[in-house]
């Protein structure tokens, strides 16, 4: 009756070698195409160092003045660039500026990345069921698999900094930016897509001219829904040597560092407010010609 | 298209099953097969059987059927949204049936533009940049089709209008736009799937008037669908009924409500005001003996217009003449309310007249 109580599990040394295979398979990849594939993510690291000096080199006046020309731009509202500025001016007085503007120049590669790679995988989910089919069970995977577990092979394969950072992030980050891209155009009205098709439209005409705008809103809440989780990650990935809010974070966890944390953890809640307030509100002032105004 | 007479759309055996293997069925559908017995034993719809019309150049085609009819689906094989499963489509005497892909698309651009039930505007689009997306489509300057926009969004009526959203606009606006946007096209079919069904009804006899208006001219091939038989008979130089995908009659308005097919169009007809559609000549006595010096209506006017002129004329015949200003006919103020009431009698009755004049 052994069996009924105890989970019959594979033979004990069977379990061990396979593990020790995988992990030597694994390293033995590592080791030889490690090289390889840094070399792959030379340009992105470029692009980081470039966005991270850019921040903090910059004087900070400066800075600010730009944050503030951007929610100004894109909400067109004073209530939202006076909360910005406010926030700002917090941060810098706290004295947490620099550790900041390394998480917001993060924030941004980040995004940019995933949008990039987001944007075409979900155009292409929406166009073909297939490759939906197959997709969303991969997306199912990212968004579920703890983020410290793969933390481990993104370390093995390119060591710790930046770059392994990134791609934690965006991974945790990429799906609702695919899974919105895909819904929205999914979306867009049958009527309004038969009316293309009868004036002639090819696909590309189709994309950029129908779907794409259609679709807009929706994507733009898929960008917003990224940038939150980004935020999210950049913590966990400061245990890989992200540099930013994260770090002073991570110390005040380790030495039980109160006020450290909270003010760090207060810096982060700060800048999603304003990444948040100032990306729906610009999502919504697309959606401007929308309303009905006219029943 | 300018030293080219548009040869008019002729459609030719045209059957569309819907379903998985529709095309193993279109012998049997041939043969005698049933829509229902198709969907018991089968599985299959039959949407369209053995539809055969001829729409000639520059006339307006009505299709006239109630929902479920086939009627959306017929019109959607004109330009093709909807593949059919046996016979020809030809337009302008190619048939569209056996078009490549990117050949369907230029045919699509240049040779037929379409107006939707429900308008099918894109909202983050003008007003202008809405009427000018079948020009952008098909790759003419952003200059020249402007001011083709310009002119068409005048000439319905929405000049002043070109900055605001499709939202903001009424119904009635908002099929203008489209039908702006069809016309800019400047394509020799013009398609209206239910153009006007989804308008209050005042707005949809003002934007009859302006497409008659606009027809003559334009002179397009219009085929308009409509479920609507007062619509039909107010714009169709032609009309076909349409019911469970087959055709039931053809003719022009006077065919259908003075001699309807079968009961279905009978009943249809019933309640249609005759003095609009019915011609004098359908109720005059044919020129007998009897000298005639009184007043005059031409030929191919309605009953309603003669009884309009014989009410203020003096009592006595009225003569009919022709375009050339001959005598056809006369008829009385008793023959044209009769046929305003029931054709019928007034027929049986206009054949006694005849016969006691001769």
């Amino acid at each position: 009756m052994d069996w009924f109580y105890q989970f019959p599990h594979m033979n004990d040394n069977a379990l061990r070698d396979l593990k020790k295979v995988i992990d030597e398979t694994f390293r033995g990849f590592t080791r030889n195409y490690g090289e390889l594939i840094e070399g792959f993510f030379a340009p992105l690291q470029h692009f980081l160092i470039a966005a991270e000096r850019f921040m903090t080199k910059t004087p900070w006046p400066i800075i600010t003045l730009l944050i503030l020309a951007i929610a100004w731009a894109a909400t067109r509202s004073i209530r939202i660039a006076a909360g910005c500025l406010v926030t700002l001016l917090l941060i810098g007085y706290f004295g947490m500026w620099d550790d900041t503007m390394r998480t917001i120049s993060m924030i941004f590669v980040c995004t940019v990345l995933s949008i990039a790679i987001g944007l075409p995988i979900g155009i292409l989910m929406a166009r073909s069921d297939r490759v939906q089919r197959v997709v969303n069970p991969v997306l199912d995977v990212m968004q579920t698999m703890p983020s410290f577990v793969y933390l481990i092979p993104v370390v093995m394969l390119l060591g710790i900094g930046k770059v392994p950072g990134l791609i934690a992030v965006v991974i945790y980050a990429i799906p609702p930016m695919i899974r919105l891209t895909n819904l929205g155009i999914r979306l867009v009205d049958k009527d309004v897509l038969e009316a293309a098709d009868a004036f002639g439209a090819d696909n590309k005409q189709k994309l950029f001219k129908v779907q794409l705008p259609l679709a807009l809103p929706t994507i733009m809440a898929g960008i917003n829904q990224t940038i939150m989780m980004a935020l999210a990650m950049v913590v966990i990935a400061s245990m890989i040597g992200v540099q930013g809010l994260g770090q002073p974070v991570l110390k005040a966890i380790a030495n039980q560092y109160f006020t450290l944390g909270i003010f760090n953890g207060l810096a982060i809640v700060g800048i999603a407010i304003m990444f948040d307030r100032v990306s729906q509100a610009y999502g919504e002032r697309l959606q401007k010609h929308r309303e009905v105004v006219h029943g | 298209m300018v030293d080219h007479a548009f040869g008019g759309i002729a459609i030719r055996h045209l059957y569309k099953i819907f379903g998985p293997n529709a095309g193993a069925h279109v012998e049997a559908v041939r043969n005698g097969l049933t829509k229902t017995e198709l969907n018991e034993r089968h599985g299959h719809v039959l949407g369209l059987s053995d539809i055969n019309i001829e729409m000639p150049s520059g006339s307006i085609q009505v299709i006239m059927g109630l929902s479920g009819s086939g009627k959306s689906t017929l019109i959607r094989h004109i330009n093709r949204l909807i593949d059919p499963t046996a016979g020809e489509v030809l337009v302008d005497g190619v048939d569209v049936v056996k078009m490549p892909e990117a050949e369907l698309r230029e045919f699509r651009r240049h040779q037929t533009a379409m107006v939707f039930q429900k308008f099918a505007l894109l909202p983050h689009r003008s007003v202008l940049d809405n009427t000018i997306f079948g020009l952008e489509i098909q790759g003419v300057s952003r200059a020249q089709s402007i001011d083709t926009a310009m002119r068409w969004l005048e000439r319905v009526g929405l000049k002043g209008f070109e900055k605001k959203y499709p939202n903001q606009l009424s119904g009635g606006m908002q099929q203008r736009v489209g039908l702006a946007r069809a016309l800019a096209n400047d394509a020799p079919v013009l398609l209206m799937d239910e153009a006007y069904s989804a308008l209050d009804p005042l707005i949809r006899t003002d934007m009859q008037s302006v497409l008659l208006d606009l027809q003559k001219e334009i002179k397009k091939t219009i085929v308009f669908i409509t479920h609507d038989l007062d619509e039909a008979l107010r714009l169709g130089d032609q009309i076909a009924i349409l019911r469970d995908g087959e055709v039931i009659q053809q003719g022009t308005s006077q065919d259908i409500v003075l001699r309807p097919a079968d009961d279905y169009v009978a009943n249809f007809v019933k309640e249609v005001n005759r003095g609009r559609v019915v011609n004098v000549e359908a109720v005059m006595a044919p020129l007998g003996a009897a000298a005639t010096g009184g007043p005059s209506i031409p030929a191919g006017v309605t009953i309603e217009e003669a009884v309009r002129t014989l009410a203020s004329a003096p009592e006595g015949d009225i003569t009919v003449i022709d375009a050339s200003g001959g005598p056809v006919g006369t008829v009385t103020f008793r023959q044209l309310a009769g046929a305003m009431v029931n054709a019928r009698e007034t027929n049986d009755h206009a054949i006694a007249i005849a016969a006691t004049a001769a």
